[in-house]
């Protein structure tokens, strides 16, 4: 202990100082409550406007409610792609602390699948709304769903959620026109407003789906909600309910595209159906197909790679992109072009040899028929589709002309209005040989094009829709789905405009020509004499397109060929000839001969006309056929 | 017989019988403002958990017989016993080293039979300020410089025991306590202005000493948006709440920072952050009011206390108080770091409520055992 100053302590002075120093504490305190107030000053008053709103935004969250999808019809009415509720066992990933124990936890209930858990945990990984669930397994049988309700209250996280997905109770024969929807992908996310598409399970993504999806979809509800902390919701503020996206009347006939796919049997192939009268697509056909279900819910890599690898290319949409020779089909257009611009004239007498030569000593254009036909006119050159014929009118004209007239009918240009993804098929000029190959444009080039071979490339679609211009003599229609969207007539926004008439410089040009195609089947001679004996009128036009060149001289004999080789074959045609209610196209890949395109189409056409289907169609009959 | 009701009343407030007792009424009733007050805000930052208010009006209630059973302990007896409550929770900070029991990386308590736990760093709170202000009872103010480092060597051993636990918070209480004292006793103004000199470098040394969660909290105070969904999220969320209160608040109950979880520990350390948003800018003022009337009357019973130890005691353990409240408000309103120091007597439970209240037992003693003048 040091030392005591006891006896000269002075207690007042040193009480004082304390005092002192309390009072210097006291006013520190003053000061320091005063710094407190001031920062709450600055917090609550000052700074008070950005922290309400980071108030708000913590509480106030935005849910939106995905609407119902719009359905999708066929002419009478048959559902091609509806809504159907389904339970899916869904996850809210913030909710759940230790996915390894969840994961024992649920395996322990129902069985989910390695491939399940890895494509959820991809997916916890994407951009999404905080607290949104995700689905873990779709479409649980009622015996899962009883099961895991049973746990539910002890997995937190884990609920069971019921959603409408999207059905195409029809699959595989419909895949390629109404299209299919599947899961929205973070691409999608970049053309359509995120907002909407939250909750949302799929996307229209090809055919109908896809071109429509705007409207099918809808507008989706908007819910203003109060959530606490961990995403809970507590209330409700505003809402904004959901409009249902339109349902679409297409004018396919479910009954006619099922008919027509069955018709192509075992064949790869596609058969486009059109109303003259209006445009409108009656069947839409690109066989093979698949299951549109599929992809719904995002389709499994498996499945996936059998319809990728499978060499009949089921995903490829033939009527749309598949490029074909439009072969001998093409040939009432080219005599059209010819009469137009003063190349070819329904009087002229030709002399058909069995071959065709631009100079007398230049390479020789086989004609299909080995002997020639003789004496023949222009009329006669279609009954007969006399290939000299049309090597000698092409090479006279050039592919100028060739060019415009058939650009009038659609070829060489995306023409279907309501369907994306169709190719431009190639209708070939001079330009676009420099531009493709920088070589000009040979005499040689225009005769092989003359009968729809050589650089020219038409797809279904617009082989059937200068068919169906023909069919109503000139009449054009650009090919279209769909008849109505919702209760109102679909409109079309593509430029292109709805329907014009291609006038001809002789307007009865087009009567001769349906003779002419008329003959195709009533003549002793016609390529599609075995059609006859209808109680109605059928006009067509028979075409083989040749899959590889022959030699000059060499022979095609389907039997010693590999069937990939044979050629493909082909049909235009439209009935009844007078006032024509449906036109056709039809293409057998490799099928060899033109009498089975020409079989399916009259069928079809006994089919639509007298709408007498085989009874095994009934199903598709839809309402408005009853009674 | 108006008159002699009133006068019987009057003399109630007046002394005699409250001095009888050792109730220092001012002090006690400014407490049971402030305690009511925050029973009032725990309610609603409890969720209206009714349960849990009762758990601490009880904690309260035991706090308030600790308070009153040491009003009764005659401060001549606290200065004779201070050394060695001193040195006898030195050593148990010691055992908490070796035997400690804890949660969460902290090693805070020492167990006792029957369940209980005990935690002596709290205590030192108290026997801190009791040590160094018996040192200086039979010395010579101001102190020398010698005295001067003993003192801080007293501080320094029981600090670094308890920064060692770790507990930050309580550490730089205690030591507070023990600098109070020696400020009260007159330590010169040089010395203060040279420490103050020192502190960057005492806050580097401190800065080495600190465990990883510490330092995070440190430079998560200094940018909490830093790491906003990790330890910034506690502060955005208790600023958001207080700036979203506005001067007058949301109304009780109304909160929605507090109502729907946002905030988090919004009934323990977080609880002024309830009353800002409920109740404004206005009920903070009204709040901090309550506390500086509490200091007021501890600050006057200090000046006006007898003997140096009571007068250096009882204005440490005042300031302590409001340190324990600035530091408190300080941190939830984003201009001090998060250090985990309750608001005292408001926040929900802990040991602190216990030895708050019982530093008011000492200030009423002191006030109550003066002789009569």
């Amino acid at each position: 202990m040091s030392r005591r100053h006891q006896n000269f302590r002075n207690y007042r002075q040193e009480q004082r100082l304390t005092q002192h120093r309390l009072i210097a504490a006291a006013l520190f305190v003053l000061l320091m409550a005063i710094i407190l107030m001031a920062r709450l000053f600055y917090l609550q008053v000052i700074e008070h406007d950005l922290y309400q709103t980071k108030a708000d935004d913590n509480r106030v969250m935005l849910v939106t409610e995905p609407p119902p999808r719009g359905l999708i019809y066929d002419r009478n009415d048959v559902i091609l792609a509806d809504n159907r509720p389904i339970h899916s066992l869904t996850i809210t990933p913030e909710r759940v602390d230790d996915f390894s124990q969840l994961k024992k936890q649920l395996s322990g209930i129902i069985e989910i699948s390695d491939a399940e858990w890895e494509d959820f945990d991809d997916r916890r990984k994407e951009y999404r709304r905080p607290y949104q669930s995700l689905t873990l397994k779709s479409q649980l049988t009622d015996e899962e769903w009883a099961k895991v309700a049973v746990d539910l209250y002890r997995l937190d996280g884990v609920q069971v959620e019921a959603q409408l997905t999207r059905y195409y109770p029809y699959g595989e024969a419909f895949a390629h026109a109404v299209g299919y929807v599947g899961r929205i992908t973070s691409k999608d996310l970049e053309t359509v407003d995120r907002q909407a598409y939250q909750g949302a399970l799929f996307i229209g993504k090809t055919g109908v789906e896809g071109y429509y999806e705007k409207t099918l979809f809808g507008e989706a509800g908007l819910s203003k909600v109060e959530v606490n902390a961990r995403g809970r919701i507590m209330s409700e503020l505003d809402r904004q309910n959901p409009t249902p996206g339109k349902d679409l009347h297409l004018f396919l006939d479910a009954r006619l595209q099922q008919y027509a796919y069955d018709l192509l049997g075992d064949y790869t192939g596609s058969v486009v159906a059109i109303d003259p009268t209006t445009g409108g697509i009656l069947a839409l056909v690109s066989k093979p197909g698949y299951d549109p279900n599929l992809f719904v819910r995002g389709i499994s890599y498996d499945d996936y790679n059998v319809l990728r690898q499978s060499k009949k290319l089921p995903l490829f949409n033939r009527a749309l992109r598949g490029g074909y020779p439009p072969a001998s089909t093409i040939k009432p257009f080219m005599a059209l072009a010819g009469l137009e611009y003063g190349f070819a004239s329904w009087t002229e007498r030709y002399f058909a040899k069995g071959y065709y030569q631009i100079n007398p000593d230049g390479r020789r254009y086989r004609d299909w028929k080995r002997t020639g036909h003789g004496w023949i006119d222009l009329e006669r050159s279609i009954i007969e589709s006399v290939d000299t014929y049309y090597y000698q009118l092409a090479n006279k004209m050039g592919i100028t002309p060739i060019h415009n007239f058939l650009t009038r009918f659609g070829f060489g240009q995306s023409n279907l209005l309501d369907l994306n993804g169709q190719s431009n098929g190639l209708l070939p000029s001079n330009e676009w040989k420099k531009a493709k190959y920088k070589e000009p444009w040979y005499p040689g080039d225009s005769v092989n094009v003359g009968i729809g071979q050589g650089f020219m490339v038409a797809t279904p679609v617009q082989i059937a829709s200068a068919t169906s211009a023909l069919a109503s003599r000139g009449h054009y229609f650009y090919p279209r789905m769909t008849n109505t969207v919702g209760d109102d007539p679909a409109v079309f926004e593509n430029g292109l405009g709805d329907e014009h008439d291609i006038v001809l410089k002789d307007q009865r040009n087009w009567e001769r020509m349906v003779v002419a195609m008329r003959k195709v089947i009533t003549d002793s001679h016609g390529t599609a004499r075995r059609l006859q004996g209808t109680e109605y009128e059928i006009a067509g036009k028979t075409g083989t397109g040749q899959v590889f060149s022959l030699q000059e001289d060499q022979e095609y004999d389907a039997d010693s060929l590999e069937k990939r080789l044979h050629d493909h074959a082909l049909f235009i045609g439209f009935a009844p000839a007078k006032q024509p209610k449906i036109s056709i196209f039809a293409i057998f890949e490799n099928g060899g001969s033109s009498s089975k395109p020409a079989d399916l189409s009259r069928a079809l056409f006994d089919a639509y006309l007298y709408d007498d289907y085989p009874d095994r169609y009934d199903y598709l009959k839809g309402n408005k056929n009853e009674g | 017989m108006k008159d002699s009701i009133y006068r019987r009343a009057l003399s109630f407030t007046n002394a005699r019988l409250w001095k009888l007792v050792h109730i220092d009424i001012l002090l006690i009733a400014s407490l049971l403002l402030l305690i009511a007050g925050g029973l009032f805000i725990l309610y609603s930052a409890s969720g209206q958990d009714v349960e849990m208010v009762e758990r601490q009006v009880f904690r309260l209630a035991v706090g308030l017989l600790v308070c009153l059973a040491l009003a009764q302990l005659p401060p001549k007896y606290m200065r004779r016993s201070s050394p060695a409550l001193f040195i006898f929770i030195s050593v148990l900070l010691i055992g908490v080293l070796f035997f400690g029991v804890g949660a969460k990386g902290a090693q805070r308590w020492l167990a006792l039979p029957g369940g209980l736990r005990f935690q002596p760093s709290e205590i030192m709170k108290i026997v801190m300020p009791m040590m160094i202000a018996w040192y200086f009872s039979d010395r010579q103010l101001p102190p020398s410089f010698k005295q001067i480092l003993v003192v801080l060597g007293l501080i320094v051993l029981p600090v670094l025991l308890i920064a060692k636990q770790p507990d930050l918070g309580t550490s730089l209480l205690v030591a507070v306590s023990g600098i109070f004292v020696l400020f009260l006793a007159g330590l010169g103004w040089r010395y203060i202005l040279g420490a103050a000199a020192l502190a960057p470098i005492a806050g580097y040394t401190l800065w080495q000493f600190m465990h990883d969660y510490q330092r995070q909290r440190v430079l998560t105070f200094l940018n909490p948006e830093s790491d906003p969904l990790g330890s910034g999220w506690n502060i955005i969320q208790s600023k958001t709440a207080i700036g979203s209160g506005g001067l007058y608040g949301k109304g009780f109950l109304e909160g929605t920072q507090a109502q729907l979880d946002f905030l988090p520990e919004s009934h323990t350390d977080f609880i002024i952050a309830v009353l800002a948003e409920e109740f404004g800018m206005l009920g903070c003022g009204v709040l901090i009011l309550a506390y500086l009337l509490v200091i007021a009357r501890g600050l006057y019973i200090s000046a006006t206390a007898e003997d140096n130890y009571a007068r250096l005691l009882a204005g440490s353990l005042t300031l302590t108080f409001f340190v324990y409240m600035f530091v408190n408000i300080g941190m939830v309103s984003g201009i001090l770091p998060v250090v985990g120091v309750p608001l005292p007597l408001v926040s929900y439970g802990g040991t602190s409520i216990i030895t708050i209240m019982a530093t008011f037992g000492i200030l009423m003693s002191i006030q109550t055992h003066k002789r009569a003048r």
